[in-house]
């Protein structure tokens, strides 16, 4: 579904990504593992477009996205919930949500009911729906990030960080929450500091050191590798 | 007492034109934190288009001779509203594409094209009249001259120079396209002060307690609050406007909701530029100011202060900034320091600097984790 080939990102004259190629196929949650500035949100960036990289391509569905700009890339399928939830703090709930269906806002019933689609999978979020997104608490925003990203109606989700400064007990919901909506037929390619729960819910992992794919594996040898254990694992 | 309203009236319709200008500078902030000080400068080319409907495109009677013309003349005024509002939204989406624009993407050959033909206007005009068919024809042809020389030229500066979006990149080219229309007014426009004659009745409304409005006034008032209240309804309730609101809040979060934000960016420079447009050709012809091409400055200047005094990216708040801004300037000029009158606007913005430096509506921005 997308191929991403010998990528390369700089930001001036700091090279972010050195040549990655990585592959995520449909159906699949794929996670990205890593430490701190090893690349991961440089190469969800790059896919949505926010990022130009200076080599490389990136294909999604046989048709390479790499030239195109960032809401061209939302409208052929690829959504994001970036990192640090970045709602839209000065609108409700339902504005946020509405904003995700932007390209379509003139479909009225189509959205509302997209919109209540939403709140089935974040009954949270129905009781928060004429709210301020600024009021709401981290893992609420999170929801509505995620709800939001889903609302483009992606068939690939991009997902940066979403356990981040979570309670544990949040951390817990939110991965069931991405298992489901995989279930529901959304690709998912995943970004977490929480490399043990990511693994767990994973097909494939691949694991990011200063900007170069040092593993790819399936999630499940990931778990069992000893260099992955010590260095991410904590073990 | 009776002063003291007069002022209040006076100030307040003073007051709508502030913010009709300020409205532009704190939208265009809120959508990309820039200060388009060329803004003022396109409030002066609204009168001119204002000046130049009246004096020649329109057919306006006068009224001395035929005083039943007065209703005719009431359309051609509205003619002309609609054409300053329009010609100034052109002029203000040119500008951001042109001259912005390039900043935040890189240079492309429109661009050398476009800039083309800006260079040619000062080459030919210097030979030709540019208002003649031969000066026109001439015009255009140096301008695709120059542009296709400056193609490559641009292309090899923006291989070698990475333009980025740093705030005083984008000030300066602000001041530049200011200088430019300025002095790009006084080229196409003549430095002679112009002014609108009368074309409409005036008259005199007595109000109870001895004071009175003039009709001038009072259709200025009542257009700005109708393009505000206007303004309003977009921002808060059509797709356009909430794409602003969402880009004012984090542009890359907005991207990601798909929406085109180099089109929303547009139109909200058009809609800045065309309430400009609206209050310059407003006091050209109700109140018969004499027009030059420098006469944006201080006008733009003030809202600008308005803007801030409110809450720069404020609407409600450029609004407020306005009105407080032309009735402090009102009572001023009501009084006997009327020397101090364009003073008062700085000394308010000291004032609120000082003490409310995020603007009288403006939030202090908390950041959360």
């Amino acid at each position: 579904m997308l191929t991403i080939s010998n990528l390369t990102v700089f930001y001036g004259a700091i090279q972010a990504l050195d040549s990655i190629s990585l592959e995520v196929n449909q159906g699949e949650i794929v996670t990205m593992i890593g430490a701190n500035g090893a690349g991961k949100s440089t190469t969800i960036r790059s896919i949505s477009g926010l990022v130009r990289p200076r080599s490389g391509e990136i294909i999604f569905e046989g048709k390479p996205i790499q030239e195109l700009p960032a809401h061209e890339i939302v409208k052929i399928g690829i959504g994001q919930s970036p990192e640090g939830r970045r709602v839209f703090a000065n609108m409700t709930v339902r504005e946020n949500l509405e904003l995700g269906a932007y390209t379509r806002l003139q479909k009225k019933v189509e959205v509302s009911s997209d919109i209540e689609k939403m709140f089935t999978l974040f009954p949270r979020l129905k009781e928060r729906e004429r709210q301020s997104a600024g009021t709401l608490s981290g893992g609420e925003q999170q929801m509505l990030a995620i709800g939001r990203a889903l609302m483009t109606r992606p068939r690939l989700l991009l997902l940066d960080e979403p356990s981040l400064g979570l309670a544990p007990f949040l951390v817990q919901s939110i991965f069931q929450i991405i298992r489901d909506i995989n279930r529901q037929g959304v690709t998912v390619l995943l970004v977490e500091q929480n490399a043990n729960q990511a693994l767990r819910i994973a097909n494939r992992g691949y694991v990011l050191e200063t900007g170069n794919v040092v593993l790819a594996e399936s999630a499940e040898n990931l778990l069992k590798n000893d260099d992955v254990r010590k260095a991410y694992l904590g073990e | 007492m009776q002063a003291l309203l007069q002022n209040l009236i006076y100030g307040v319709q003073l007051g709508s034109l502030y913010a009709l200008i300020a409205l532009g500078y704190t939208m265009v902030y809120g959508v990309l934190g820039l200060i388009n000080f060329a803004h003022g400068d396109v409030y002066m080319v609204g009168a001119y288009v204002g000046f130049y409907a009246c004096t020649k495109w329109l057919p306006f009677q006068d009224i001395s001779v035929h005083p039943e013309a007065a209703w005719h003349n009431l359309g051609m005024a509205f003619i002309t509203l609609m054409l300053a509002i329009l010609l100034c939204a052109a002029l203000g989406m040119l500008i951001e594409r042109f001259a912005y624009r390039p900043l935040r993407n890189g240079l492309k050959d429109l661009d050398a094209h476009f800039w083309g033909f800006v260079i040619a206007l000062p080459l030919t005009a210097k030979f030709i009249t540019i208002a003649s068919p031969f000066g026109l024809i001439s015009f255009i042809g140096v301008g695709i001259v120059v542009g296709y020389v400056m193609r490559p030229l641009i292309k090899h500066l923006a291989s070698r120079i990475k333009l980025t979006s740093s705030r005083l990149n984008a000030l300066i080219t602000a001041i530049g396209v200011s200088l430019l229309l300025e002095n790009g007014g006084i080229l196409l426009f003549g430095a002679n002060p112009n002014f609108i004659p009368n074309l409409l009745p005036e008259r005199k409304f007595n109000l109870p307690g001895g004071i009175s409005v003039q009709s001038g006034q009072m259709a200025i008032l009542a257009v700005s609050l109708f393009l505000m209240i206007s303004l309003r309804y977009i921002v808060l309730y059509t797709k356009p406007g909430k794409a602003m609101r969402a880009i004012s809040y984090d542009i890359e979060a907005a991207k990601l909701m798909g929406i085109d934000t180099d089109r929303v960016i547009s139109f909200t420079f058009a809609i800045g530029a065309g309430l400009a447009g609206a209050g310059g050709a407003m006091v050209a012809a109700f109140t018969h100011i004499k027009i030059t091409p420098l006469f944006g400055l201080q006008p733009g200047l003030k809202a600008f202060v308005a803007a801030v005094l409110g809450g720069a990216g404020n609407i409600p708040g450029a609004v407020l900034g306005g009105i407080l801004m032309g009735v402090a300037e009102a009572f001023v000029a009501g009084s006997k320091y009327v020397s101090y009158r364009d003073a008062i606007a700085f000394c308010l913005l000291i004032l609120v600097l000082l003490f409310r430096p995020s603007g009288l509506l403006g939030k202090n921005v908390v950041e959360k984790v």
